[in-house]
């Protein structure tokens, strides 16, 4: 029997010739990333251990993301702890750099490797091939200490992509359709590939944004066919392959889908779940008291690009809050360069530096009670973006930027 | 016997324990703010040995550890659920909360219900009747008999 590419990346990792869904294998792990939502935890579980020791400290990479910059007392004390354990024991640490999957993909991720981030989103490694894959503090501790952890070799969901996204379609649109059409656990314990004529339609930053979302139908993983354009990707950011597996013929799949991009229409995920999707023009006229272009999904250069093209010469809703927030510093920096920040504080756009932001409610841009947001964040969970009682919509960068300027949910061919 | 606390499906991590939360430097501190957008009660009246009882999919979302911490901070002695969400459920274990999948009971009980959980048998009784529950990968079950998986780390 033949393995798919997340078999074939445990089964390397484990240094076993094969695996099948449901054995339970000790594997290696390539690199382990943690955040401040998380780390300050591991350093007081480090701590305790009879112990304590790195098995090895050039795996570990961690990010500050969450609440940059730092927004309370309360924080300042879990960062510091974070800084100064990151400063004694040498690991590569970032602060100021952007949205940790942003972070690793930009400096960090291969094809083949075998991830743990203390972060959900860590499937958006897939986007190069890699298994990325979410863990909890004790998980991650575990990891450091010993360089290994134990995994279950999960189902493979297959999305065939066939065709090419109509102009005004993003990749946005197609993962939301996705998880509409699967449900929000709809690949729990599984692991979605994606492959086809269609996937070479879709550039890195498409793929980053599919793969990212894959948690959001409960998947373990998600991962990508490599290719010509992942090849390039990790070739201009100095990075060879550590594999580059493809799912055998006859490979088992738990179901395969076969999706034409060019069906796919602009989708709006409403509150309070991210399986919640309606054609994007049934929300047309939905009150907004914020917008937010950002995040670990969607704050790269081309989703800023597509807000910028929809806003240039255009203005922001008197009153609509319009948050703009790279998803790195490098991709910050391109933005200006471009004159593409110009262009959104131009239209009265508040723009911010890299980080988490709005997308995970807790330091910038949070809603009050009974507000509504749409949002390229991650998540659209009741209370997600500040008060309990408030209201998130998700979107593509261009229905966002259509919103903003409209003061309520828009389509971007109607602006 | 502990008293039952009954959720609905698709019971997210931020509902758990919110993101303002979650970096405050102890899970003591977070604590009391379990479940605060669902029922701000919880935290407040969940005594030790009482239990969660959901339907499908509980824990999703985001893979803060601090979700299942602070039930196990305040006592609550197991999680029992249609099914769960995996990242949640796989912290739980690490940590040595016991998750147990149970599809007939949600329907059957109600909040305030007084039940008992045997993890040896493989079921809860509630009410004088009993539920089959789901047991355990040997693997895992053996995570949460040694108490978790740090403490694998101490004997090694």
């Amino acid at each position: 029997m033949g393995m798919t590419i997340a078999e074939k990346i445990i089964a390397a990792a484990a240094g076993v010739e094969s695996v099948k869904p449901g054995d339970i294998h000790t594997v290696e792990l390539d690199r382990l990333m943690s955040n401040d939502g998380t780390t300050h935890l591991t350093i007081d579980m480090y701590n305790k251990l009879r112990k304590p020791r790195i098995a090895d400290v050039s795996k570990l990479v961690w990010i500050m993301d969450h609440n940059v910059p730092c927004d309370s007392v309360k924080t300042a004390a879990s960062h510091k702890k974070m800084r100064d354990f990151a400063k004694e024991h040498g690991i590569q640490f970032y602060e100021g750099a952007g949205v940790c999957h942003q972070v690793m993909m930009e400096n960090h991720v291969t094809s083949g490797e075998l991830i743990f981030g203390a972060d959900s989103h860590t499937c958006a490694y897939g986007a190069v091939g890699a298994f990325g894959t979410g863990v909890g503090c004790t998980d991650y501790l575990y990891a450091m200490v010993t360089g290994k952890s134990w995994l279950l070799v999960p189902e493979t969901l297959k999305f065939n992509l066939t065709g090419k996204l109509n102009d005004g379609v993003y990749a946005r649109d197609l993962i939301l359709s996705i998880i509409g059409m699967i449900g929000a656990n709809g690949a729990n314990y599984m692991a979605m590939e994606f492959g086809g004529e269609g996937l070479r339609t879709l550039n890195m930053s498409d793929r980053i944004c599919i793969c990212n979302l894959c948690v959001e139908a409960g998947a373990k993983t998600a991962l990508m066919e490599v290719d010509e354009i992942t090849l390039d990707y990790l070739k201009a950011h100095g990075r060879e392959p550590k594999h580059n597996f493809k799912s055998d013929a006859d490979a088992a799949f738990a179901k395969v889908y076969d999706i034409d991009l060019s069906t796919i229409k602009p989708i709006v995920a409403k509150p309070h779940f991210v399986d919640s999707v309606v054609d994007a023009k049934e929300c047309v006229g939905t009150h907004i008291d914020e917008a937010f272009l950002g995040s670990c999904n969607n704050g790269r250069i081309e989703d800023l690009r597509v807000g910028a093209r929809i806003i240039k010469g255009k203005k922001v809703h008197p009153l609509v809050r319009f948050l703009v927030v790279p998803a790195s510093a490098e991709v910050y920096r391109q933005a200006l360069a471009e004159g593409i920040i110009d262009t959104f504080m131009e239209a009265g756009a508040i723009v911010m530096n890299p980080n988490c932001s709005v997308c995970w409610g807790s330091c910038q841009g949070v809603i009050g009670e009974n507000e509504v947001l749409i949002s390229t964040g991650t998540r659209n969970f009741k209370g997600r973006a500040g008060h309990k009682d408030s209201f998130v919509y998700l979107a593509s960068a261009a229905t966002v930027t259509a919103s903003a300027i409209k003061g309520e949910i828009a389509t971007a061919d109607r602006i | 016997m502990g008293k039952i606390f009954k959720f609905q499906q698709d019971v997210d991590t931020d509902q758990i324990i919110a993101s303002q939360y979650i970096i405050f430097p102890t899970i003591d501190e977070m604590k009391e703010h379990t479940f605060e957008s669902l029922d701000p009660d919880f935290a407040s009246q969940v005594q030790p040995g009482d239990y969660v009882v959901a339907s499908e999919n509980f824990g999703c979302g985001s893979s803060r550890e601090q979700a299942p911490s602070v039930l196990k901070a305040l006592g609550v002695k197991a999680v029992v659920a249609k099914s769960f969400a995996r990242i949640f459920y796989r912290n739980a274990i690490n940590i040595g909360l016991p998750v147990i999948v149970c599809k007939d009971l949600h329907d059957s009980v109600n909040a305030g219900d007084e039940m008992e959980l045997s993890m040896q048998e493989g079921v809860v009784r509630v009410n004088g009747k009993e539920y089959e529950c789901t047991k355990l990968p040997e693997y895992m079950q053996g995570i949460l008999d040694q108490g978790g998986l740090i403490a694998s780390l101490d004997k090694e």
